[in-house]
């Protein structure tokens, strides 16, 4: 198949990103991005099965309310990579900053090395498979689909979670208002080795926990402790 | 002792504040409740129009051609918005309302060439359907939000606040997350939702640029994107939302409504929407940005007086939400069903309230089935009948505006300008900066 080649260092990211919404939503083919360097909103809003490379490191809402494409970012990516996706698979070889994966409806992200904080923050449905560690305030109000992190989560894990589900491997430093560790049962190791083999990590779920929410914001009352006095 | 100063209420613990405590003491909670602030502030009420006499020539008050045609998104859009008035519906959610109200909304707006504007949980097909203009929200929550019905939308609205509640998110309540409702926003049905107070992708003003050319890539550079602030530090907002590149800045007074949070914020946050308009115009001239950048200006726009009185302090539009709500009925003591009015007064006392009274927006127990999800409610805000109410108020609002333009001898509402007012207040007069009636003084200008 035809390897299209596109570049920054010729071309703008408005051309690349109205060649892509031109294209046929049923186009399966592949391109190359060059020349990203540190460039926002790169492959925003795309809407077809095709594979885009992004060679190099890229800056805000990479491959920002994906549908269908499967994109890799060959280096790091800014904040806010694949935001609001709702279908596709999005690949960050390398780390990610702040808010990755965030209001997700659908799909996949996948982050080989660390991801910030507020990773997952809002997801409704997507899946976010981190290889590295998490900052602070990951999956904060997550209402739906899978966080798994291979690494660390930092302080304030899951705070006021919905029914997102997360999965951690490492060391939890701290977790947020309303969520609490679960056993982990059958179908969770069912879930994380799914997972795990989506995003090609070689781990044994029996290593991960699981954090869910403990529901006592549902329903809005003076029990519910919303308030924290520290 | 003298009975009738035994019986002087206390100025600090009146029976209103006596009724709060109590009911603090008992719940333990906080009330939530929907609508506006009920305090009084200055308002354009406080305001009159200098029409003409001797010095200005007036144009015939009925009959002579006064334009209302309003553009907005100007600055950057490929496909800026055209109105055929400077009045617009603002963004309320399905949710908060009926689907049988966003129709009717949709059907009114689209008969007076005007927009309408989505909410929190997304955009229904109907109020798509029926909207010729329709302005897409972009919220906190991003409850429902998809980049399929953001390519559907006329124009895009980032809200960073809302002027019943700036810097404060919002919350749906179980009775109202339906079964449609709750698939919308990818939640359980029945439980208590909160919407976010901050955007999940962006916290300030330098991402918001980024998020900003996000949204103009996504939808090719053709919608106008708007800027909506809850109005407290006007002049660093708006100058900020134009830096971060909005097409529109969208300032929302602290009488603006909503369909439920909590009431200290409703009356203690945010500044009334009189001194907003003069903030956000001050702001745009110290930048050279205004009437590059327009602006639409709500909270608690009510008559065709206070539209005029808006433009005329520099707004390019206004947006009106709770006035709508009460063009279809709500605080109404009954509801219409084939002609017939049907008393739901005992159904208001049922809440704990009474028609002329009722914030009850929050419990989704509407009694004339406006703020509702329950299908028994919804059916008595038909949607035909509505179309007809609110097109109706809007024309009669669009009316008073043209007529006392024409007085103040403006061919084009959007002539009218700040010397066409005086203000009957001091309070007003400092807020809007404008000469106290009778008199040529500024309170605060030239340090007097």
């Amino acid at each position: 198949m035809e390897n299209i080649d596109l570049d920054l260092n010729t071309q703008s990211v408005r051309e690349i990103n109205q060649f892509f919404h031109n294209l046929n939503s049923s186009d399966k083919r592949e391109f190359e991005i060059l020349h990203p360097n540190g460039a926002h909103n790169i492959a925003v809003g795309l809407d077809a099965p095709i594979t885009v490379h992004i060679r190099g490191h890229a800056g805000y809402f990479i491959a920002g309310m994906n549908k269908q494409a499967e994109i890799t970012i060959h280096g790091n990516v800014g904040w806010s990579v694949g935001e609001n996706m709702m279908s596709g698979v999005i690949r960050v070889n390398g780390f990610a900053s702040e808010c990755a994966g965030s209001s997700g409806h659908g799909g996949l992200l996948i982050i080989d090395g660390d991801a910030s904080s507020r990773c997952g923050i809002s997801m409704k449905g997507s899946s976010i498979v981190v290889g590295g560690n998490v900052g602070h305030m990951s999956a904060f109000m997550a209402q739906a689909g899978y966080l798994l992190i291979c690494g660390d989560a930092d302080h304030g894990l899951g705070d006021s979670l919905y029914e997102a589900i997360i999965y951690v491997r490492g060391k939890i430093h701290g977790l947020g208002t309303d969520a609490r560790e679960e056993q982990m049962e059958e179908p969770d190791y069912n879930k994380v080795s799914e997972l795990l083999d989506m995003a090609k990590f070689n781990y044994d779920p029996k290593e991960f926990k699981r954090v869910a929410s403990a529901k006592t914001f549902y329903h809005w009352s003076p029990n519910s402790k919303q308030f924290s006095v520290l | 002792m003298n009975p009738d100063q035994s019986r002087e209420e206390n100025f600090s613990f009146n029976s209103k504040i006596l009724n709060y405590i109590y009911q603090a003491a008992e719940t333990g909670v906080y009330d939530i409740r929907g609508l506006g602030a009920k305090r009084h502030v200055p308002t354009f009420d406080d305001l009159v129009f200098l029409t003409a006499s001797m010095s200005r020539y007036p144009l015939e008050g009925y009959r002579e051609k006064c334009k209302t045609k309003t553009v907005l998104g100007t600055r950057h859009a490929k496909k800026p918005i055209e109105l055929d008035i400077p009045i617009t519906i603002a963004g309320m959610s399905f949710g908060a309302l009926s689907a049988n109200v966003k129709e009717a909304i949709g059907r009114a707006a689209t008969e007076m060439g005007t927009s309408t504007t989505t909410g929190d949980g997304g955009m229904t097909q109907e109020e798509r359907q029926s909207s010729k203009t329709l302005v897409y929200q972009v919220l906190p929550s991003r409850y429902g939000f998809n980049p399929d019905d953001l390519r559907k939308a006329d124009a895009i609205e980032i809200v960073v606040g809302q002027g019943a509640k700036p810097g404060g998110g919002g919350m749906l309540l179980g009775l109202k997350v339906g079964k449609r409702v709750a698939e919308m926003r990818t939640l359980p049905e029945g439980i208590d939702q909160r919407s976010a107070c901050r955007h999940p992708d962006w916290t300030g003003p330098d991402d918001l640029t980024i998020k900003i050319l996000e949204l103009r890539e996504i939808t090719d550079w053709k919608l106008p994107i708007y800027v909506k602030i809850g109005a407290t530090r006007v002049k660093d907002d708006v100058k900020l939302a134009v830096k971060s590149g909005a097409d529109v800045v969208v300032i929302d007074g602290m009488q603006g409504g909503t369909a439920a949070t909590q009431e200290t914020f409703i009356e203690h946050t945010g500044i009334p929407t009189l001194p907003a308009i003069r903030l956000a115009v001050d702001a745009l001239q110290e930048i050279d940005m205004y009437g590059k950048v327009q602006l639409i200006l709500s909270g608690g726009i009510r008559t065709g007086a206070d539209v005029a009185k808006a433009l005329a302090l520099g707004a390019d539009a206004v947006s009106l939400g709770q006035a709508v709500l009460m063009a279809l009925g709500c605080n109404s003591p009954h509801y219409v069903i084939e002609n017939d009015n049907v008393d739901v007064t005992s159904e208001y006392h049922t809440l704990g309230t009474t028609p002329g009274y009722c914030h009850h927006c929050h419990t989704g127990r509407c009694p004339v089935g406006v703020t509702t999800q329950l299908p028994d409610l919804e059916k008595r805000m038909h949607p035909e009948w509505g179309t007809r109410r609110l097109k109706n108020y809007l024309q009669t609002i669009t009316m008073e505006m043209t007529t006392l333009a024409r007085a103040c001898g403006n061919s084009n509402v959007h002539h009218l300008e700040r010397e066409d007012l005086v203000a009957l207040t001091l309070e007003a007069a400092a807020m809007a900066k404008l000469p106290l009636a009778g008199t040529d003084w500024i309170p605060g200008e030239k340090g007097i």
